[in-house]
């Protein structure tokens, strides 16, 4: 593979050589850990912390529950709402902490903690008939819970050919390398945190929501991330708890969570249930898509993932209805990972294309070719560029699938059978206003800062490229600051939107700063010229449905015997704009791909409906693609611009890569062996039960 | 937690003797991270499941939060500082960089240690699960970079530039 032609990281050096530093590394002077202890049951009420035996230990500074924590207030979730109250809403939810001087000492003393409780029932399984499923109103993102354009059911019931099918996929945690980190200070009603979040700004909103400041009395530094994909939108109850812990011992405190209380001290993605419905004409014209999706939330914070979103934007239907429904259950609140939404119901979108293009004995890609939309089938808008067409046809072109057989099963060489599949993928394009600063000196050196974090996806380097590009000078003058939230309103590292907003606003105030450099004739003032720009206001109207595009070909081997699935060769295509750094955008997209990949093959979350535990609550058990389930992966990017996009000219890479691929595997498992796997993972028990 | 619980040990790091008086119960990992500071070896799951915190003992890589720091007393230890001589990177550092072999950056001093060690294997002759000929050199293809260096998990999904980055140093 080739890395791609765009500079190499700025910090590449730091982290090759383990001189980059993330949150929990920064030598801070007389700090004490803290050690979260999670409830053992899935409902109930605390009646009793018993610490004698943890508190007997000299070593262990106090212990935190219910009783004498510090007064919150209500943020983002309820689960950041740590240890204000005896009632526990699910297993593993935090209910005590120890501190103590040494790690070990808060490890044991945390063993020690005595926590009795009153168990009520309660539920941890997702049913399509349990009587209290909720409708709501909205999903995340801000999509409607519901929308309907025109007749399905009499359409359904009129087609020529129809499937309905029903999709599922497991709960899945995000588990970024790094844990939930932090350490947190506290200097009179000012919070300081070093913190691993995915926008310094946006956790210093969280923080100061929680305690009851301004934004701007919590100084949140996030140099270096270890990856989110979601996990480190907000600050995660397990983060909290630092907080917590400073200022009941008013001392620094550091936690960092363990891989097992990752699973229940920050969030995950929630299962889903997507019955899909497609009615056709003979042609393959679609005349009917029905997606009613069922996934959950937690008893105490209603999420809704927009696992319809996709089905909105795709195919042309004149009916099309698309619903969503909602469990409440006695697990974590469950939030975004990696393409929220897009990711489980593309899934199922185009598994279910795959089968009615079986169905009408048509190729898959002819039927999606067919099926493309004059404007976005459930708004009407006009699409902001729609390039899925183009992206189909590269990649078909460079996987050669001209020359696909469609007969399933019939590839056989030794024990092995061989099949290939399609399918498409879509994100869409956000952007979110912000401000950024960029000064100049006397010496030709320019410093541009803007609460950006780079969690991996190349931000950094990114905007260094975009603030010379805007200055027009040579990059070496150029320093970026990054990863502090005093440099003001920014932007997540979310819905793919970081690097575009942030990059608006550092243009911004570079192009400001060159107007105003040209008052000066050029010459900057001995004191050094700055400029502060904010883009609240240069965002663009909601006018056209804007996406970017992609469509992944795969290539898969099946063990006759076993059942195991290898996937030989995994292609994307993707359209997304400019691409402000080709090196790191390629990174992106192959990441997309690979957790794409691993998803469909490896990743399920089990929940226990008799305890409501996730069972398999670290990486022995749950699975993620390793180097060897890795080969034959290509990304590619089509030349293309879209002047009315974002205002670096760009759309979102980082979860475009993810969204669909877990469908090009199962099409292709079919392709190689006639079973249609429907459910997710891919596992060998589900590629034998035929 | 009493005095007889801890002790001074002696941990020869990077070539360097440190002293340090600790807890018994700590792991190699905690030791080098919170005592020693030496932050580059990172902790992703302690339980030897993510080999995050590969460092090389004695010249072979290990799983740093499955060792006592008592119990790696008089063996030398390389972690991730220790790689570069001076300001000139290890191949593999400099191979990392140009095959953007990593995004997060989180698991890359484990996956460049365990990179420098499973080098040292292939050259010692030892076969993996992959090797056709348990007994000849083993030859080191794509397929056996992968499967060696499979005990590292990259959630940022970097394998294809750690495996070219693995293939340019180990084809000189």
């Amino acid at each position: 593979m080739s890395a791609g032609s765009g500079l190499p990281r700025l910090e590449g050096r730091d982290k090759v050589t383990g001189a980059a530093r993330y949150a929990y590394e920064y030598p801070i002077e007389d700090c004490l850990y803290v050690w979260p202890v999670g409830a053992t049951v899935a409902s109930g009420t605390v009646t009793e912390v018993d610490a004698t035996a943890a508190l007997a230990d000299p070593e262990v500074v106090a212990v935190v529950d219910h009783t004498n924590a510090p007064r919150l207030r209500p943020a983002v979730t309820a689960d950041e709402l740590v240890l204000q109250s005896p009632t526990v809403a699910y297993r593993g939810q935090v209910v005590a902490a120890v501190v103590a001087t040494t790690l070990e000492a808060a490890r044991e003393g945390a063993e020690q903690l005595l926590v009795r409780y009153v168990e009520h029932p309660h539920k941890a399984v997702l049913d399509p008939d349990d009587p209290d499923l909720e409708q709501p109103e909205t999903t995340n993102a801000g999509f409607p819970g519901t929308s309907v354009k025109g007749d399905v059911d009499a359409a359904l019931a009129a087609a020529d050919v129809a499937v309905d099918h029903i999709y599922t996929t497991p709960p899945e945690h995000n588990n970024p390398m790094e844990t939930v980190a932090i350490i947190a200070r506290w200097d009179g009603e000012r919070l300081l945190v070093h913190d691993s979040n995915q926008g310094p700004w946006a956790a210093a909103t969280g923080y100061g929501m929680l305690w009851g400041i301004p934004a701007d009395q919590v100084d949140v530094v996030t140099e270096h991330v270890g990856g989110g994909f979601g996990s480190k939108v907000w600050p995660t109850a397990g983060a909290v708890v630092a907080t917590v812990a400073a200022r009941v011992t008013g001392r620094p405190c550091k936690l960092m969570l363990t891989r097992q209380q990752m699973y229940t001290m920050a969030p995950a993605r929630t299962a889903t249930r997507s019955r899909i419905r497609l009615g056709a004409r003979r042609d393959g014209t679609l005349t009917a898509i029905d997606h009613d999706a069922l996934q959950y939330s937690s008893v105490i914070h209603e999420f809704v993932e927009q696992t319809g979103s996709a089905t909105r934007t795709m195919y042309a239907s004149d009916n099309l209805r698309i619903r969503h429904r909602l469990a409440r259950l006695n697990l974590p609140t469950p939030r975004v990972m990696r393409a929220p939404g897009k990711t489980p119901g593309m899934f199922a979108l185009e598994s279910a294309m795959d089968e009615l293009a079986y169905a009408l004995g048509m190729d898959p890609l002819a039927l999606r070719l067919r099926n493309e939309p004059p404007t976005e089938p459930a708004t009407g808008l006009p699409f902001g560029g729609r390039h899925l067409v183009d992206c189909l046809r590269a990649g078909a072109d460079k996987f050669g699938w001209a020359s696909r057989d469609p007969t399933p099963a019939v590839r056989r060489r030794g024990r092995w059978l061989f099949g290939t599949g399609l399918a498409s993928a879509v994100y869409p394009v956000y952007q979110q206003g912000g401000t950024a600063t960029a000064r100049a000196s006397p010496d030709g050196t320019f410093d541009v800062s803007v609460a950006a974090v780079d969690i991996g996806t190349g931000a950094r380097t990114a905007l260094w490229q975009a603030v010379a590009d805007a200055l027009g000078v040579p990059p070496s003058r150029v320093s970026v600051h990054i990863g502090r939230s005093a440099f003001g309103q920014s932007s997540l590292a979310g819905g793919s939107a970081g690097t575009a907003s942030w990059g608006g606003a550092v243009r911004k105030a570079c192009f400001e700063l060159g107007r105003r450099l040209a008052e000066h004739g050029g010459a900057v003032p001995v004191d050094g010229l700055e400029v502060t720009a904010d883009t609240a206001a240069d965002q663009l109207p909601p006018d056209h449905a804007r996406h970017s595009y992609g469509a992944h070909f795969c290539a898969v081997r099946v063990d006759a015997d076993t059942g195991q699935v290898r996937v030989d060769r995994l292609l994307g295509v993707f359209a997304h704009g400019h691409a402000l750094n080709a090196r790191t955008t390629h990174s992106q997209l192959l990441g997309g791909m690979v957790m794409g990949l691993s998803i469909a093959l490896c990743e399920q979350t089990i929940v226990d409906p008799r305890l409501g535990l996730f069972v398999n609550h670290d990486l022995a058990q749950y699975h993620i693609a390793t180097n060897a389930d890795i080969r034959g992966l290509e990304a590619h990017s089509l030349e293309h611009t879209d002047d009315d996009v974002t205002l670096v000219g760009g759309k979102g890479i980082g979860e475009l890569g993810i969204v669909g691929s877990a469908a090009a595997v199962a099409n292709a498992v079919f392709h190689a062996t006639g079973v249609r796997v429907r459910d997710l993972p891919i596992t060998v028990e589900r590629v034998r039960a035929r | 937690m009493t005095d007889q619980l801890r002790g001074e040990v002696v941990l020869r790091v990077n070539g360097v003797d440190r002293v340090v008086n600790l807890d018994n119960r700590t792991t190699l990992l905690d030791a080098l991270r919170e005592h020693l500071r030496l932050t580059g070896t990172k902790k992703g799951c302690d339980h030897g499941q993510c080999g995050a915190c590969t460092v090389l003992v004695d010249g072979e890589r290990a799983n740093s939060c499955l060792l006592l720091a008592v119990a790696v007393e008089g063996r030398a230890v390389t972690t991730v500082e220790g790689l570069a001589d001076g300001d000139e990177l290890h191949p593999l550092q400099r191979a990392f960089i140009a095959h953007d072999g990593f995004q997060c950056g989180y698991c890359t001093p484990g996956q460049i240690c365990s990179a420098v060690g499973m080098l040292a294997e292939v050259a010692g002759g030892l076969p993996s699960w992959v090797s056709a000929d348990l007994v000849a050199a083993p030859e080191l293809d794509d397929d056996e970079i992968r499967e060696r260096m499979s005990g590292n998990l990259c959630r940022c999904g970097a394998y294809a530039g750690i495996v070219a980055a693995i293939r340019e140093v180990a084809d000189g």
